[in-house]
């Protein structure tokens, strides 16, 4: 058991007579959040380092036209803190935290772009992050007066004098790659320094897939914010929705129905499955070895045509509704999904022991673009990245939210290595616990309804957080004095682990920089918004 | 190597048959360039996919149509790394105004003739997100449009319909 806890810990120091914080019982879902003056917001984030604290996100939200409120998360082994605090002024000015937690720079520079306020201190000063050229420096696009629309002269010009770090010196020469890249992937930059083959620096610009999720959310109705949350990424469409609706549920006092709890976890633990095949097969495809691409391939398209059939969507977009999910499962189909589980076990079981031991895949894939863990814990990584380096933690296992804490979860899936093969090996290991997962699932599906009615409750704020396929998934959500949405924030886990992208990648060549970027997976959508 | 082989042969063969679209079909999917492509691409596709603001479930879908299940290379039609090898490109998502240039510049980039295929909601009228500060709203609003496959995203089995379509042969 733990001796000290340091959320506690933290908790005291802020409270104290100098600082001044005070408990706030604003947001639900979160066991402890603390209001605190500005001026004491870089002591909050060196309080939090010294208690060895995850920094687990960063945003802001206008309150009105003069007021930003900037609310940050942090993360113990088994719990969070919530901090909040509200700055005015123009431009309104606060501490940055990314010279300690440097995960929280897109963060702050997200924040930065869409209402303004500005990060004293931030070790990139005031470069933009999300915003190209659509919108001019001094628009702020979250902000009230700032219509949906925006007001667009013309055609809007790519975004070329983006300040990029450089590395000069001889035989030192870059490589840019992207927006629109040899695949079929989505739109980003990255821009590599190389000396031959060895990448010396990459530097990633991302926001070309921006499309203003979070103006696009205010004045919604519940409903309306689910369907939105539902493709802010579609590979994490359930665990996005379901963060949402847990963030609405928790602001509004809705009791879920004990079968809709189980049935979210389902389709969540299908998420990660069809994800993790894709992805073991998208990293054999990066090296050459289109065995192990097509055989995945194959067994993730049986599992999305489960999906449809027994779901109703390929991808389980819009299956999850606040106070519940959309459709109930056949009375034979737990049957079926369980025959589907054995059969994929089977045929996963010669798969993934070729894909162990096969010394040409063996060869690219161990020691390959390793991250440490150590760089993993500065960054905050979370999901299969942070696993693959030893780090464990799971929320499903640490902080467990409603099913999770009633299921009996196999052994923590840790890996130490921090190679490509590490993260992919997690992979492997997390498809079986998710198939004994939805087995669990399956067998002790409860009776009853599968939705409760929602009543948004005026002016109430909620955090949503759940282990989605890549990791950590927040979701804040403030409704206004009409029930409606005021602020929706999805903190997709890969604004900490895209960082990671360019560490892990420092050292190796530039033709095994595809199989580092498809064992990390970030999402574009998920951050650009 | 013995288990590579064995799987493969346990795998067995999974490409499934595709029903040419009818002619219902072709309207669903407003295609009106079906003799042109015929006479002008030798009935055959290389596509250059762009996402211009999509969630990516589009992708997910795109991708699919490798898999040996549907195996669109079959049909001629391909993906190729460059505009400049392309017939066609495929767009999705309802173009950012942070890839509103680069898209413009790659479809200036394909030699003629060559045209545009618009698919997924987003691209085809702006779907979830319609037009706003962020977005252009639809593929159109950008560049000209030739075909449109709805759906959200739409399905392998709807993209590869739709991409037949603007190949048909007829066989009459």
């Amino acid at each position: 058991m733990n001796v000290t806890d340091p959320l506690a810990d933290l908790q005291g120091l802020l409270t104290a007579p100098g600082i001044g914080a005070t408990a706030c019982a604003g947001v639900a879902g979160v066991e402890s959040c603390l209001a605190l003056p500005a001026a004491h917001w870089g002591l909050l984030a060196e309080l939090a380092a010294d208690a060895g604290l995850r920094h687990a996100g960063l945003w802001a939200d206008a309150l009105d036209e003069e007021r930003l409120r900037v609310q940050a998360l942090f993360a113990a082994a088994d719990g969070y803190l919530l901090a909040q605090t509200e700055v005015t002024g123009a431009p309104p000015e606060l501490a940055s935290h990314t010279p300690l937690f440097p995960g929280v720079d897109r963060l702050e520079r997200h924040a930065q772009d869409l209402l303004g306020v500005r990060f004293l201190g931030h070790p990139r000063g005031a470069v933009r992050w999300t915003r190209h050229q659509a919108w001019p420096e001094t628009a702020h696009p979250l902000r009230p007066d700032f219509p949906l629309a925006g007001d667009h002269p013309g055609r809007t010009p790519a975004d070329g004098d983006y300040p990029i770090v450089r590395l000069q010196g001889n035989g030192v020469c870059e490589v840019p790659v992207g927006p629109v890249h040899a695949g079929v992937i989505a739109p980003g930059h990255f821009r590599f320094q190389v000396m031959g083959e060895d990448v010396l620096r990459l530097e990633e610009r991302l926001g070309y897939v921006h499309k203003g999720i979070e103006k696009h959310a205010v004045g919604r109705d519940a409903a309306g914010l689910v369907r939105l949350a539902a493709r802010v990424a579609a590979d994490s469409t359930v665990a996005h929705a379901w963060a949402a609706c847990q963030a609405l549920e928790r602001a509004c006092d809705t009791e879920v129905p004990a079968r809709a709890l189980y049935l979210r976890a389902l389709l969540a633990e299908r998420e990660r499955v069809a994800n993790h095949l894709g992805d073991i097969g998208g990293i054999c495809n990066d090296v050459g070895f289109g065995f192990g691409q097509s055989q995945c391939a194959l067994l993730r398209e049986r599992w999305q045509r489960d999906n449809a059939s027994h779901f109703g969507h390929r991808l389980l977009m819009d299956t999850l509704v606040p106070g519940g999910v959309v459709r109930d499962l056949d009375p034979a189909a737990p049957e079926r999904l369980i025959q589907a589980n054995g059969e994929l076990r089977r045929v996963l079981r010669r798969l993934f022991d070729i894909l162990d031991d096969h010394p040409p895949l063996n060869d690219r894939l161990l020691t390959t673009g390793i991250l440490a863990q150590g760089t993993a814990r500065a960054l905050g990584c979370t999901g299969y990245v942070a696993k693959a380096s030893g780090i464990d933690h799971d929320l499903r296992h640490h902080v467990p939210y409603a099913p999770y804490d009633r299921l009996r979860l196999e052994t923590a899936v840790v890996e130490h290595e921090g190679d490509v093969a590490a993260r992919m090996r997690v992979r492997m290991r997390e498809i079986h616990a998710s198939l004994g997962l939805i087995e669990q699932l399956l067998a002790a599906l409860p009776e009853g309804a599968i939705a409760a009615p929602l009543t948004p409750r005026p002016e109430a704020s909620g955090l949503g957080l759940v282990e989605g396929w890549r990791g950590e998934s927040v979701a804040l959500v403030r409704l206004d004095v009409a029930g409606r949405v005021a602020r929706y924030f999805p903190r997709d886990p890969s604004w900490f682990n895209w960082p990671a992208l360019e560490h892990l990648i420092l050292g190796n060549i530039v033709p095994d920089f595809p199989v580092c970027n498809k064992s990390v997976n970030g999402s574009y959508s998920g951050v650009d918004l | 190597m013995f288990r590579i082989l064995n799987q493969i042969v346990r795998t067995g063969l999974r490409t499934e048959p595709v029903a040419r679209p009818d002619a219902a079909g072709l309207e669903r999917l407003g295609i009106e360039l079906r003799r042109r492509v015929d006479a002008r691409f030798g009935h055959s596709l290389a596509i250059r996919q762009v996402d211009a603001g999509s969630c990516g479930g589009c992708e997910i879908e795109i991708h699919a149509l490798a898999n040996a299940y549907y195996d669109l290379e079959r049909f001629g039609i391909r993906f190729c790394a460059s505009p400049r090898h392309a017939d066609a490109l495929l767009v999705t998502g309802p173009v950012s105004r942070h890839m509103e240039q680069a898209l413009r510049r790659t479809w200036r980039a394909m030699p003629a003739p060559k045209f545009v295929i618009a698919a997924g909601d987003c691209a085809c009228d702006g779907g979830e997100f319609g037009e706003s500060y962020a977005s252009c709203g639809a593929v159109e609003r950008v560049i000209p449009v030739d075909v449109r496959i709805p759906g959200c995203p739409p399905t392998p089995l709807q993209l590869v319909e739709g991409l037949l379509a603007a190949l048909a042969q007829d066989r009459d």
